[in-house]
């Protein structure tokens, strides 16, 4: 397998499944206006916090991470929406103004 | 619960539906050891998975599919009223190195880094050792050979680099016969100059040997062999995406 591929997420998913672990992925599944991770693009996070991949540049990879968690306790999927929200607007400006829609999704 | 500076959540809603199974990641990662194109739909109202063999499934979704799949790009989309999204999976992109000199070293690392399976091509068994490139595959082959038994595809990029012609020419004319998405060929003006004159001789047309990039890579200065494969791998990722500045459509893959 290629090094840093994005497939690698995956790969790491199904091995931690295999060593008995919790896992849930998050997907990119729609971005608007400039995001930094093009849809499709994945994360997996294990019960302990401990992920592989990324949906953005970093700025949503902490939530993303924590329901990730209730999922693997919930059991239930979920989409999250991050965006640029009114308490917020002042920091519309930054480069990264854009929305992103994500689906967490326990491993069973 | 919130995101980072630039990225807040503004909207959570929880689903019907159910996780996704072990199998499944398990049948995703089979067919990609397999070195098959696969892809997950999944219907984000139903949760309904499938999973979709883009080459065979005829059906709407399939078809769908398999046009995500030849774009290398994963999105959402709306079959009969249903929402899907489609995860593409393609099988890894493929480079040929031929010729394992000191450029093909940091080339071949900066391949892989880039999502690369890396092939290194060179019958002479002292340049192409284990222990000048460590973790990458080596075939102490001819380049024609090794392509008659591991043939170059839409995701394949040929890089000849050895300015020997009986060692990089062979494998031009095979990497010229396929539909790599780029091949490109290291040497000064002069050195492509009379490649292209004995391409031209075995029967290639103007448009057939413009598809070869030389001398190869960007034009950023490049001095150093690190330097030289970056220049290289920029122009591989520029023929693979296409550029926002450079009005030349992507390769379609």
């Amino acid at each position: 397998m290629s090094q840093g591929a994005e497939t690698d997420v995956l790969a790491t998913a199904a091995a931690w499944i295999g060593a008995g672990r919790k896992v849930a992925l998050g997907t990119v599944v729609k971005t608007w206006g400039s995001a930094p991770r093009q849809a499709g693009s994945q994360i997996a996070v294990r019960d302990d916090g401990a992920f592989v991949g990324s949906v953005s540049g970093g700025c949503i990879e902490g939530a993303v991470i924590e329901e990730a968690q209730s999922a693997m306790r919930d059991g239930k999927v979920r989409t999250l929406e991050f965006g640029v929200s009114d308490e917020t607007a002042w920091s519309a400006g930054l480069a990264c103004g854009g929305r992103i829609e994500i689906f967490v999704e326990p491993v069973h | 619960m919130v995101g980072g500076p630039c990225l807040r959540r503004t909207h959570r809603n929880l689903r019907r539906t159910g996780p996704l199974k072990k199998e499944t990641l398990a049948a995703i990662n089979e067919a990609r050891r397999a070195g098959r194109a696969i892809v997950r739909a999944t219907n984000l109202s139903t949760g309904e998975d499938r999973l979709i063999d883009p080459l065979t499934d005829i059906s709407p979704l399939g078809e769908a599919a398999a046009g995500a799949a030849r774009a290398d790009q994963s999105g959402p989309c709306q079959i009969e009223g249903q929402n899907w999204f489609l995860a593409v999976f393609n099988p890894p992109l493929d480079l040929a190195i031929i010729g394992a000199v000191h450029v093909a070293q940091p080339l071949a690392a900066m391949a892989a880094l880039t999502g690369f399976e890396v092939r290194i091509i060179d019958p002479r068994v002292a340049f192409a050792s284990e222990a000048r490139f460590p973790g990458i595959r080596l075939c102490h082959e001819w380049a024609d050979e090794a392509f008659g038994k591991e043939p170059l595809g839409l995701r394949s990029a040929v890089v000849a680099l050895t300015h020997d012609p009986k060692l990089d020419d062979p494998g031009l004319i095979v990497a010229l016969r396929s539909r790599s998405f780029y091949i490109g060929a290291l040497g000064s003006k002069k050195t492509h100059a009379g490649r292209l004159v004995r391409l031209k001789a075995q029967g290639f047309s103007d448009s057939d040997l413009a598809r070869i990039h030389g001398p190869i890579g960007l034009d950023i200065g490049a001095r150093s062999p690190a330097e030289i494969a970056v220049s290289i791998v920029a122009e591989i990722t520029r023929a693979l995406r296409g550029s926002k500045r450079n009005t030349a459509a992507p390769v379609v893959v």
